[in-house]
């Protein structure tokens, strides 16, 4: 009787949960639930950048423009493009998901904050980090949008002269002792267990050693002191999946809750195979600058020196110390469609306990064209 | 009434076990596989011959006591059969060997493609069939031959061992596809292998000024045999200035890798491939 008692009163009390949200909601869930927009609130610098970082999140891009003091300086397609950009990249199909403000100075008539929008994105989280001016007009605020022009490409014809593989399999045709074309030759040529907060990570670094362009991944398997079988992992995106002959990738492992103490052995096991690619576009690092200051990180500038766009750039950090052994791998995915000839920045951080030992670093670029070939 | 029935049946085997019993059979202890033979039998009346063996069942209604022939290319299967006639405890066996001439060389090489100058990089191995695709097992000799353009080809003789043959020859110093045959007799299997240039060796660049920039230029990439190494190889340029670092991956393009990197006063180029370091260059102030 009284189990039927308590599950009358959670029903009625979900009735009436249900209709209290509904008729009166929080104006941050109206927002959440796409359901329409905040109203402005003005009234502090605060509440403005608030106010605009919801029209964000809401994809109120109109509303959003027409709240800034100097929208008269771009237009909203502007405006738009410098949110998500021209060309089809990262950002094209996420969201900003939080954002966070730190006030950095403010007067009566203007104020300055530092922002970061966090957009999700399919590979995790995109940092954008603004120095954003709120500007006092009349009686309300008004964020001062620091613009950024987003390079646009001329109409052109760029003439290309690049390499491609194309592959062609045994057929039902070929004798049955045929060999079939022989898979990529790659070779692990370092390797590195370290014992982090996190687990253990497996680190190293896998060599192309053939002549043909392979798809390769990494496995591998912490066996324990009786040399049997912990765990297995693989390398997922901490590895340029593609590599062209000769090419080196770094590969990043990690066993969460694995102790490095508990393991007697590690089995690697390298796959790789041939795929129909392309040696185009050529990227290069350029200006790469390793700080290893109090936020230690390897920054430096994408530069696509071909004429095809590289819509999602994945950029693969591989440290050293002053012997050249493996210290640390570290990547970054660049939100930004990589055009022919123009810098995009990157900036990857490195764990601070690690920074001190690093020496040197080689930079790996992955890239990825949507609606195209690798 | 049972006991009439009983005896009706007795009376009527008795009559009949003495014709069945008259049978003997006379078969070749072995003939070649798909070659003519015959078998005799003994006694007289009807029967049904039987033989059976791996894969092939024969069946003939004879005339006991008169020789029955089978056709070229009937007993085709190598292997041991057995030769009966029906509800007679005559038996007999034969064999069917495989035929003494090669019809068919399976070739197996591998691997399809591997860097040139390898010791025993590549091997073959052979196995023998008649026309009915028997094992061959009698030993034979297979003459094996690797030629690649432009290099004296590579040729063993080896005697095959229960239908089989194998051999482990090195790759080529000269790259290019070589054609790798087994013959036996008049009869020759071809499988080609594709020899690769190894790793680049005395990897060289060369530096000059590009306006604002440097151009760099390898020197056409070639491995320790004189092969050009192919294009889409990467060749990764590294420039060094004050802590600062360039990093670009050229893949090779008739030949050579070429690059412009920015001119800084001081910088220290340098050029790899994989794991083969090349020259390095101070870039002048």
């Amino acid at each position: 009787m009284s189990g039927r008692l308590l599950a009358l009163i959670l029903f009625a009390a979900t009735i009436v949960f249900v209709v209290i949200g509904t008729v009166w909601p929080l104006p941050e869930a109206v927002v959440f639930a796409g359901g329409g927009a905040l109203a402005n609130d003005t009234s502090s610098p605060q509440a403005a950048l608030r106010s605009f970082g919801d029209d964000i999140h809401a994809q109120a891009w109109g509303k959003a423009y027409f709240s800034l003091a100097n929208r008269a300086q771009f237009t909203l397609p502007q405006f738009m493009a410098d949110m998500m950009g021209y060309y089809p990249n990262l950002r094209t199909y996420s969201g900003l998901d939080t954002f966070e403000i730190a006030p950095v100075h403010a007067t009566d008539t203007d104020a300055e904050f530092h922002v970061k929008l966090h957009w999700a994105t399919v590979v995790g989280d995109a940092v954008d980090n603004r120095d954003v001016h709120v500007v006092k007009n009349g009686d309300r605020w008004q964020v001062d949008w620091p613009f950024t022009k987003q390079p646009v490409l001329p109409p052109q014809v760029i003439p290309v002269n690049y390499l491609r593989w194309d592959v062609i399999y045994r057929g039902a045709g070929d004798d049955w002792g045929a060999a079939d074309v022989e898979q990529p030759h790659v070779k692990i040529i370092d390797m590195h267990p370290v014992q982090r907060a996190e687990g253990t990570f497996i680190m190293g670094e896998l060599l192309n050693e053939d002549v043909v362009p392979a798809y390769v991944s990494v496995t591998a398997t912490l066996l324990n002191k009786s040399q049997q079988p912990i765990a297995t992992e693989g390398s997922f995106d901490k590895i340029s999946h593609l590599l062209l002959p000769k090419q080196v990738t770094p590969f990043f492992i990690k066993f969460a809750d694995v102790n490095l103490s508990q393991v007697g052995g590690v089995r690697m096991t390298p796959f790789s195979t041939l795929i129909p690619a392309s040696a185009d576009p050529v990227i290069e690092v350029q200006d790469e600058k390793l700080d290893t200051s109090a936020v230690p990180s390897l920054s430096g500038q994408l530069v696509n020196q071909s004429g095809q766009i590289a819509n999602v750039a994945h950029v693969l950090g591989t440290f050293y110390d002053q012997n050249g052994n493996l210290v640390w791998v570290a990547d970054q995915y660049v939100d930004h469609a990589l055009l022919p000839q123009t810098p995009v920045a990157f900036n990857i951080h490195i764990p601070e306990d690690l920074a001190h030992k690093i020496a040197s670093q080689r930079t790996v670029i992955s890239t990825f064209n949507m609606g195209g070939t690798a | 009434m049972r006991l009439v029935r009983t005896l009706a049946a007795g009376i009527v085997l008795a009559a009949a076990l003495p014709l069945l019993a008259q049978g003997g059979l006379t078969v070749p202890r072995t003939i070649e596989a798909g070659s003519a033979f015959s078998v005799q039998s003994s006694g007289s009346g009807q029967g049904t011959l039987y033989i059976v063996g791996p894969g092939q069942v024969l069946k003939r209604d004879v005339q006991l006591g008169s020789s029955v022939n089978f056709e070229a290319g009937a007993l085709y299967n190598a292997g041991h059969y057995l030769v009966f006639l029906s509800g007679s405890g005559d038996t007999a066996s034969l064999d069917v060997l495989p035929s003494s001439k090669v019809a068919d060389v399976s070739f197996l090489a591998r691997p399809s493609r591997l860097p040139v100058g390898l010791r025993d990089g590549i091997t073959g191995a052979v196995y023998l069939f008649d026309s009915y695709q028997n094992l061959v097992t009698k030993p034979t000799t297979v003459d094996f031959q690797l030629s690649t353009p432009g290099s004296a080809a590579q040729n063993r003789n080896i005697t095959t061992r229960d239908g089989a043959a194998w051999i482990a020859v090195d790759s080529s110093p000269k790259e290019g596809a070589a054609q790798f045959i087994a013959r036996v007799g008049d009869i020759a299997t071809k499988r080609i292998i594709g020899q690769v240039p190894g790793d680049p060796c005395g990897l060289q660049m060369t530096a000059r000024p590009a306006g604002p920039k440097v151009a760099l230029e390898t020197a056409p990439v070639r491995d320790c045999s004189g092969n050009a190494v192919p294009d889409g190889t990467i060749i990764t340029f590294t420039e060094s200035f004050n802590g600062g670092q360039t990093t670009v991956d050229v893949p090779l393009k008739r030949g050579i890798a070429k690059v412009e990197m920015p001119a800084y006063p001081g910088a220290t180029i340098t050029v790899a491939s994989g794991v083969v370091l090349g020259n390095q260059i101070r870039w002048g102030r």
